[in-house]
């Protein structure tokens, strides 16, 4: 395990530039309070002073994929700390001409960017852009890999609903009226807390990340979904620190666990042939709100998105109180701008 | 008249039951007598310097027999072409190896293998080929077997895909066999592995890339074993399946089984698959996602690994063979998804063998030099090769099997550096290379 390979520290060193989060394997649990305590930092600081953070400074934001949340909290993280942004997509630059990705990141850098956030179809793809740039490179989801913003998102998300008390490092839950939660990020912040992540975890970078981090919080992670979509492979997400990853086919009897509960789109466009029977799917699988009241009436309700309103979950769920899916997105901005400052190397 | 002598060695060869301190005469070509030490004493002392090599502390074996390698050209020179492939064979101990016919165009035709085979290839060692089983190798109608065996080759194969076809391996059996050649078979079913670049299983999923099950390799050995069986009930042929790069248990069973049965099923190991585990691709230190560990078969699970081991070592495999497959770095250094299947393997084969067979698992030294030379020249039944019998061709290896080394990619003699074995530790170094007489490398 790469992290492992990490903590024997002096003899392994790492190929990628300080500051480039590729996975959230790379991420030591100090790393992940020290995130989390500049994210709450930063939300702080009034706003003409975050945006002398990175000012002067440049941010590429390389997408060879489709995206709505990531690539906007990207840039406007990146703009409100005042650093200056260029968007390359795959299908409005020399990538369409069969212009590498390391050619690409090298134009990026001679050009004067010093961090680039990648979105990437293919698997592995910051890691190979790190290595051939020496740049910091955020990792903003790499085919099925990783995601690991938005795992860092999430365990904000849930440390602020989850109302998670500790002494050193703040979240301010956005939820109005709710009181600011102190937070303090340690091996066992999550102790006692079941994370049902359910649906597609085969094609799911969400769920990789996730799987990956939460248990090393002390999180119970129990990967819920049919066997098409969650072979036994996936206890390989298993880092082996905190508790071990399960897997429940019944989601039933895993929501009845759940303190959280995370919902994944069927990635359709990674299908590949694979056959489901969506019907089926959706009568085993759909959080809707009957399913909810019964088994998990207490439980946060979080997507990634997109969402397929639906499918795999339903207006009132994805609209209801126990919902914090537009609060991801909200803490998704506030992570992101501490992933940029980290990747920059500047103190804020 | 051209003499060499090849002075105080230890001689092994497995052919005939050969180790033992001895001297090498070799005359016009091929080996003119071997005698215990001392006995050329004459004949040493009239030759001139030059024509004498101490081997003092060295193995003096058959020169090895790679009988699958890629050498690129025609067609893909930016890679490898015949004089570098080759010249990276000498350097790896090699004087005789087959090249593979996925060439760019497909080697299909007497006038491609002809061309192959011409001397303006400058080919540094004994070069033999494989043309394609298949017309383009597209497996939907066999070559003119006979036209293109009367030309030399040794063997047929669509090698980097498989005869998926049940009628087109049939075909290519019963033809092959008439002709007294092997089909060698790539074995994969396509239909399991579409986008698939590595072993499946935990591994793939953490790295988040699409697995090849062992079932895609087994599936289809199992297929051609039981064409074996029944063109052996329908016909008076015997039809010779080799299995290439067998990299699963399951495969392996289904070969040590049919051998049992009496079927004539050969089948190699390459290195890579009993030195690393599916763990290289996605090792930190050389940076995940190593695309210098992609290869098809890929790398599989350590059961897997041990698998091939044992059934080196309980004579289920044959021989080795490298699988030599050099990419230019460019498209090496691609997405994982991307990049090309393979690895070069020439100059790392016999450092690898005796580090991990040899030295790590307790193979006999003769067993590491048979499987590397008598064993493949016994699978393309090639006579007058393999063996140091007086007679033969003079096709010698001398390697230092004690020494401990570390191969550097930048000093490779072939064209491209596509190795996962670059720092990596090797045991014996090849001190001296002998094609027909004539040193190739020293």
């Amino acid at each position: 395990m790469a992290h492992a390979a990490l903590a024997e520290g002096d003899r392994v060193v790492s190929p990628y530039a300080v500051g480039s989060l590729l996975s959230v394997e790379q991420l030591s649990v100090a790393d992940v309070a020290e995130i989390l305590a500049m994210t709450g930092r930063l939300e702080r600081m009034d706003a003409d002073e975050r945006a002398r953070v990175l000012k002067g400074r440049t941010v590429a934001l390389l997408f060879y994929e489709s995206s709505t949340r990531t690539r906007t909290s990207f840039e406007l993280a990146a703009k409100s700390l005042g650093a200056t942004t260029t968007l390359v997509s795959d299908k409005s630059s020399s990538i369409e001409k069969g212009e590498s990705l390391k050619d690409t990141g090298l134009t990026l850098r001679a050009l004067g960017a010093e961090c680039i956030v990648l979105r990437h179809a293919a698997s592995g793809a910051p890691s190979l852009l790190a290595r051939a740039t020496g740049l910091p490179v955020l990792n903003a989801g790499d085919g099925m890999h990783q995601h690991p913003s938005q795992a860092l998102l999430d365990l904000r998300t849930m440390l602020a609903r989850l109302e998670i008390r500790g002494s050193t490092s703040q979240v301010s839950s956005s939820r109005p009226g709710a009181p600011s939660v102190v937070a303090d990020i340690h091996a066992g912040t999550l102790a006692g807390v079941t994370v049902v992540i359910a649906g597609d975890i085969l094609h799911s970078r969400v769920a990789r990340s996730n799987a990956m981090l939460l248990p090393r919080l002390g999180a119970k992670v129990v990967l819920c979904g049919p066997e098409e979509l969650l072979p036994e492979d996936a206890l390989g997400l298993d880092t082996g620190e905190g508790p071990a990853i399960e897997i429940e086919r019944d989601f039933d009897a895993a929501l009845r666990r759940a303190d959280v509960a995370m919902m994944l789109r069927i990635q359709r466009e990674r299908l590949a042939g694979a056959a489901l029977d969506l019907e089926e799917y959706v009568a085993r699988y759909q959080l809707n709100g009957e399913r909810l009241a019964a088994c998990a009436p207490s439980a946060l309700v979080m997507h990634p998105g997109p969402m397929i309103r639906g499918m795999e979950i339903t207006d009132e769920v994805a609209d209801g109180p126990q919902s914090a899916i537009e609060e991801q997105v909200t803490h998704g901005l506030a992570v992101r701008r501490a992933l940029l400052v980290r990747a920059l190397g500047v103190q804020a | 008249m051209s003499e060499l002598l090849i002075l105080n060695g230890r001689v092994v060869d497995p052919a005939q039951g050969t180790d033992e301190a001895c001297d090498v005469l070799v005359r016009d070509g091929r080996v003119a007598a071997i005698e215990p030490p001392g006995r050329f004493t004459g004949l040493s002392n009239s030759l001139p310097n030059e024509l004498q090599m101490d081997a003092a502390g060295c193995v003096v074996a058959p020169g090895l027999i790679d009988i699958h390698v890629h050498l690129r050209e025609p067609g893909q020179t930016h890679k490898e072409t015949i004089a570098t492939g080759t010249a990276a064979a000498a350097a790896g101990g090699f004087t005789t190896v087959v090249a593979m016919p996925n060439t760019t165009p497909v080697n299909d035709s007497v006038a491609g293998l002809e061309w192959m085979l011409a001397p303006e290839r400058q080919s540094q060692v004994n070069l033999l080929a494989m043309p394609a089983a298949t017309l383009g190798s597209m497996g939907r109608e066999i070559t003119d077997y006979a036209a293109l065996v009367e030309a030399g080759a040794v063997g047929f194969t669509d090698d980097g895909k498989p005869v998926l076809e049940d009628e087109v391996m049939r075909a290519a059996l019963l033809a092959a066999a008439r002709l007294g050649v092997p089909v060698s078979q790539h074995a994969e079913d396509t239909r399991m592995t579409g986008g698939c670049s590595m072993n499946a299983g935990r591994v793939a999923f953490r790295l988040g890339l699409r697995g090849m099950p062992v079932e895609a390799e087994s599936r289809i050995v199992e297929r051609d074993l039981r064409l074996l069986r029944e063109i052996e009930r329908e016909s008076r042929a015997r039809p010779h399946l080799h299995v290439q790069h067998v990299s699963t248990a399951r495969a392996l069973a289904a070969i040590r089984e049919a051998k049992a049965q009496g079927l004539h099923v050969t089948c190699e190991a390459a290195p890579h698959h009993f030195t690393l585990t599916e763990d290289a691709v996605g090792d930190y230190s050389a940076g995940e996602y190593c695309t210098n560990a992609k290869m098809n078969p890929p790398l599989r699970a350590e059961a897997d690994r041990l698998a091939v081991v044992e059934a080196l070592l309980d004579g289920t495999i044959d021989c080795i063979a490298t699988d030599h497959a050099p990419h230019a770095s460019h498209e090496k250094e691609v997405e994982f998804e991307r990049a090309p299947n393979g690895i070069t393997g020439l100059e790392t084969a016999l450092g690898l063998a005796l580090r991990v067979l040899h030295r790590e698992h307790g193979m006999a030294l003769g067993r590491v030099i048979a499987l590397m030379s008598a064993q493949p020249a016994g699978v393309i039944g090639l006579k007058q090769r393999g063996s140091l019998r007086v007679g033969s061709y003079a096709d010698v290896v001398v390697f230092d099997a004690g020494v401990e080394w570390k191969y550097r990619a930048v000093a490779s003699r072939s064209k491209s550096r596509n190795t996962p074995f670059d720092g990596a530790e090797m045991v014996g170094r090849v001190r001296a290379t002998i094609g027909r007489g004539a040193i190739l490398r020293q």
